[in-house]
């Protein structure tokens, strides 16, 4: 029978593992160094705060994996020998492979500062992260101040953790605003004041220079600002890379993740590397050759499972979409929004902020035709199912808005927005439009409509 | 603020002191006309059982309640041993013989010793009821709103609501939850098992309850009230937790509402119009003795109200439930309606999290609570049967005992002891979810034929398992949500907490249509368009 080997139990492999059992008999092994069985990840930043604990965030009971003739290998990997397919690993003897699935995620991304090893100075990842942090940040008495170097949704999440503790949290960002190579000027300006507004010591414009330490514990940052900021955590969130060090000696092609083409196949014959790992080669257009994400992760390893049973397909996702929060302020999005500094003529933004609440929306369209692009959606969640199809029937933005409440996903008796969202869009556009009422048959598709 | 918490701490720790110690309390002077009073009430009609009083309570005042329950049982002992004595004398007439027998005592002597209490209690707390409801209820409900109130200015945003629960002794299965649990199980033991030591609780609340129902308060009374003063106070730590989610400030206010207007004003105000006494949202088969023949007769006795109390309570089970379940889910009962339920989600709320999410939990629900129906279904009918025909037993069991049995193990001990003393280790709808045989008949409703779901918001499920941990009712939320799958469990009592702890808005409790309600899937959406087209039809 053949033997399928993956890398890494997280929700890419892990993903893989489970829809290769779907659809064939193959042996598999899973084999992590983290943990002994899957967990979310996502959710570490929970357990830190009290709402769960550890067990909670795994998703299967541990009786499933022998249930569903899953193997799994606490261990390290060392090294991969493609000639042999056999892998070396840190406490057990050789393994040998017929297909090799390479999903070992990222690692956090550290810039080489002076001070970058001392104790006190962690990304925030994995649950060794957590650990750690637990030790060095377990309350305000113990660490006085921490510092959050990064502006991304760990650095938020590690914010918010450590507030959660009381801990007072200095935040240096490199850019005007809070995630504004990612989001339009207007949605990085209203999380900006958001962080702001939890009490966060939020620095624009302010990058790490150097870590300070005494003993070999941390005790101060410098900022490039010249200041010393003194502290007894350092949590750098400056972006992940994939974790492929271990692959460095094998003739694996590898740039800053493992190339693989859109196939998810690597350069040797039956090795595979998917999730945040994986550097498409041809990305497809619109979309990043890594692709960092929880989603990503999930869907590739959906679609490699096709190809390791015997249909091979290539990687092909839909509509982008993400999710996340800041404090208590939830984001979602669909579709391509343009962030700030890909300012283009073509995309156009329809921006409503709500005068004091933390509710904005941003919808983008062609400039010209007027078409539904995207959507970035804080505080307000929507029907992704609606919103997916509005972007591939191609929508206007006025059909969008005027059928708003089909993708209100907010629980029951929510306020709902929609009449001030419209009078924002007669208001900036002249364009008289009526608001639809929510509408089952339109949400379920169960009557062709004409438009 | 954190003064301020402490001191109502401190002040609810004295409230329930007070209120505790009142149980052991109490110096009490027999009098021949308290014996007489509570033969009379309890249609005592052995003149033994006043006759022997004063040898029994040779000294007419005891300092403990234990004496002067072992004096009642003495004196019910001697009683009825005297009659059936006499009831076995060679060559009796029948009528004797059966005078005799009728001078037996069945009447519980605990009972007999609570009424026996309350009239022979002197000294302060007969006095001053006012002084000790003010020294026990009063203090515990300021204590509670100086604790809970300080959490409106504390906590600033919804996200941090849950902050700290698996940190802190009380709500992670420490030490105060273990303490908390054993009072709770110690609390409805004395209810149940030893009425007589809450007689001074009867005492202090006799002023409300003449005020309310024209006459002294009973235990149940005590009970009553407790329930709504509870439900009250934690309502108000509802509103501030979930201040941010209109769906719970609602759905708080409606079970405040039935409990408060419902299973207490109305049944009350109804005992002082003399009317029988009802709460009108109780609904067979939790309201498990409404087919009883005393209920039965009760009813058919009291003119058009009793009636229309009988037709009532069969078209709410026949009908009003399982079409409102067709439209709302269950919830409209379970968590908008029921006492259960409302006392769930108000005290039990802070212990939400400790429901098992084991697919073991599972199977011993459906086991449970479906064998739970089974058996009061069977009781009913063996009521029926012996109601209409007058057998006292069908298929060899005893009606009378399978009632006895029932009201033992299920009503009192499985509802009660367990279902609410239970709630800091095992969560708070342990009944709701392994023993309610309303729920189990709403979950087929649900299951089946409801237009009620709680829909997965395609593939934007991380997996973080916020929703799973808080589910009440244990079910593992997250299982369905991360196949992008609609949850459509017959257990969910429709809280709406898992849509509200979730980070990434996956989860929404909604009704439509039928169709595509129950959507098994492949592969989420967000992947490939032809692939998920590809495998979900293959499904």
């Amino acid at each position: 029978m053949k033997q399928i080997v993956i890398i890494g139990n997280g929700i890419a492999g892990i993903t893989a593992a489970r829809h290769i059992r779907k659809q064939s008999d193959f042996k598999i092994l899973v084999i992590s160094s983290e943990s002994a069985h899957f967990y979310s990840r996502t959710a570490l930043m929970y357990v830190y705060m009290g709402h769960m604990k550890l067990e909670h965030t795994k998703p299967y009971e541990d009786w499933f994996w022998k249930k569903n003739r899953i193997d799994l290998l606490q261990d390290r990997v060392l090294a991969i020998d493609p000639d042999h397919k056999s892998l070396t690993l840190e406490n057990h003897p050789p393994l040998s492979y017929d297909s090799l699935i390479i999903a070992t995620g990222s690692t956090p991304q550290f810039y080489g500062w002076p001070g970058q090893e001392l104790r006190g100075v962690q990304g925030l990842y994995s649950q060794q992260d957590l650990a750690s942090l637990e030790q060095y940040a377990p309350h305000a008495k113990q660490c006085k101040r921490a510092v959050v170097v990064g502006g991304g949704l760990i650095g938020v999440e590690l914010a918010e953790m450590l507030h959660s503790r009381h801990i007072p949290v200095t935040f240096l960002v490199r850019e005007t605003h809070f995630w504004n190579g990612v989001l339009p000027q207007e949605n990085a300006q209203l999380i900006s004041k958001h962080i702001l507004s939890k009490g966060i010591d939020l620095r624009t414009e302010t990058s790490l220079q150097e870590i300070i330490g005494k003993d070999g514990k941390v005790t101060a940052v410098l900022t490039d600002q010249g200041e010393t900021i003194p502290c007894n955590l350092v949590g750098v969130t400056t972006g992940v890379r994939p974790n492929i060090d271990f692959l460095k000696n094998s003739p694996l092609a590898l740039d800053k993740g493992v190339l693989v083409n859109a196939y998810l196949e690597t350069n040797l014959p039956d090795v595979y590397a998917i999730g945040d790992c994986a550097q498409q080669q041809e990305p497809m257009p619109g979309r990043r050759a890594i692709e960092a994400v929880w989603y990503t992760g999930r869907m590739m390893g959906e679609t490699l499972a096709q190809t390791i049973c015997g249909q091979r397909r290539p990687y092909r996702p839909g509509h982008w979409f993400n999710s996340a929060k800041f404090f208590d302020m939830e984001y979602q999005t669909y579709g391509a929004v343009p962030s700030a500094r890909e300012n283009t003529k073509e995309v156009s933004l329809f921006h409503w902020e709500h005068p004091d609440k933390a509710l904005a929306l941003s919808l983008a369209y062609h400039s010209q035709s007027e078409q539904f692009l995207g959507v970035n959606s804080f505080g307000m969640r929507l029907r992704h199912e609606m919103v997916d199809r509005w972007l591939s029937e191609k929508k206007s933005l006025s059909y969008v808005l005027v059928h708003w409440a089909d993708a209100n996903f907010d629980p029951e008796f929510y306020r709902s927005y929609h009449h001030e969202i419209i009078k924002a869009y007669t208001h900036k556009t002249g364009q008289q439009i009526q608001l639809q009422k929510k509408s089952w048959k339109r949400i379920f598709n169960l009557q062709s409509e004409k438009t | 603020m954190k003064t301020l918490q402490k001191i109502g701490l401190l002040l609810f720790v004295v409230g329930l002191t007070q209120f505790t110690a009142l149980t052991l309390m109490g110096e009490f002077e027999m009098k021949s006309q308290h014996f007489e009073q509570v033969a009379e009430k309890h249609g005592i009609r052995s003149s033994v059982f006043i006759q022997k009083s004063k040898e029994v309570f040779y000294r007419n005042s005891y300092l403990q309640l234990s004496d002067l329950t072992k004096g009642i049982e003495n004196l019910v002992q001697l009683s009825n041993d005297h009659y059936r004595a006499a009831a076995r004398e060679p060559n009796l007439s029948k009528e004797a013989k059966r005078a005799a027998y009728q001078k037996i005592i069945y009447a519980n002597p605990k009972e007999l010793t609570l009424d026996l209490a309350r009239l022979s209690s002197v000294g302060w707390v007969k006095e001053h009821p006012n002084l000790f409801w003010w020294l026990s209820f009063g203090l515990g409900i300021i204590g509670a709103l100086f604790f809970i109130l300080p959490a409106a200015w504390n906590t600033v945003s919804a996200a941090e609501k849950n902050n700290k629960i698996y940190q802190t002794s009380a709500t992670a299965r420490g030490w105060v939850a273990w303490l908390v649990f054993a009072y709770l199980v110690g609390f409805y033991l004395l209810l149940y098992f030893a009425p007589q030591y809450s007689h001074h609780w009867t005492l202090i609340l006799d002023p409300i309850s003449e005020a309310l129902n024209g006459g002294p308060a009973s235990r149940w009374f005590v009970y009553g009230f407790m329930y709504c003063v509870v439900m009250l106070v934690m309502a108000l730590r509802m509103y501030i937790k979930y201040r941010h989610n209109a769906y719970q400030l609602l759905r708080t206010s409606s079970v405040l509402f039935f409990q408060i207007v419902f299973a207490f004003l109305i049944p009350e105000i109804m005992t002082r119009l003399q009317l029988p006494a009802t709460d009108f949202k109780n609904a067979f088969p939790l309201d498990y003795d409404f087919f009883f023949s005393w209920n039965l007769k009760n009813l058919i006795s009291s003119g058009g109200l009793g009636l229309f109390i009988l037709v009532w309570g069969i078209v709410l089970t026949l009908v009003v439930v399982p079409v409102m379940v067709y439209f709302f889910g269950k919830r409209w009962y379970c968590s908008w309606v029921c006492g259960c339920g409302g006392l769930a989600e108000t005290l039990g709320d802070p212990y939400r999290q400790h429901s098992s999410k084991s697919l073991f939990s599972w199977r011993v629900e459906r086991w449970l609570v479906h064998g739970v129906l089974l058996f009061a279904l069977v009781m009913t009918a063996a009521t029926l049967y012996s109601y209409f025909t007058g057998a006292s037993s069908l298929w060899g069991l005893k009606t009378q005992s399978i009632q006895n049995t029932y009201s033992f193990l299920i009503g009192a001990v499985f509802a009660g002891v367990i279902g609410t003393g239970f709630y800091p280790i095992f969560g708070n709808r342990v009944w709701c979810r392994f023993g309610c045989p309303l729920a189990a008949y709403l979950g087929f409703v649900q299951r089946f034929k409801s237009r009620f779901r709680i829909t997965t918001n395609g593939g934007q499920c991380i997996s973080c398992g916020n929703c799973s941990t808080y589910c009440e009712m244990g079910i593992d939320v997250r299982a369905y949500a991360q196949k992008g799958e609609n949850i459509v469990r017959s257990s969910c009592v429709g809280c709406g907490i898992c849509a509200d702890v979730c980070p990434r808005g996956v989860l929404k409790l909604e009704q439509g249509p039928e169709k595509g309600r129950i959507n098994p899937t492949e592969i989420l959406l967000g992947n490939d368009v032809s692939l998920l087209n590809l495998l979900n039809q293959k499904k």
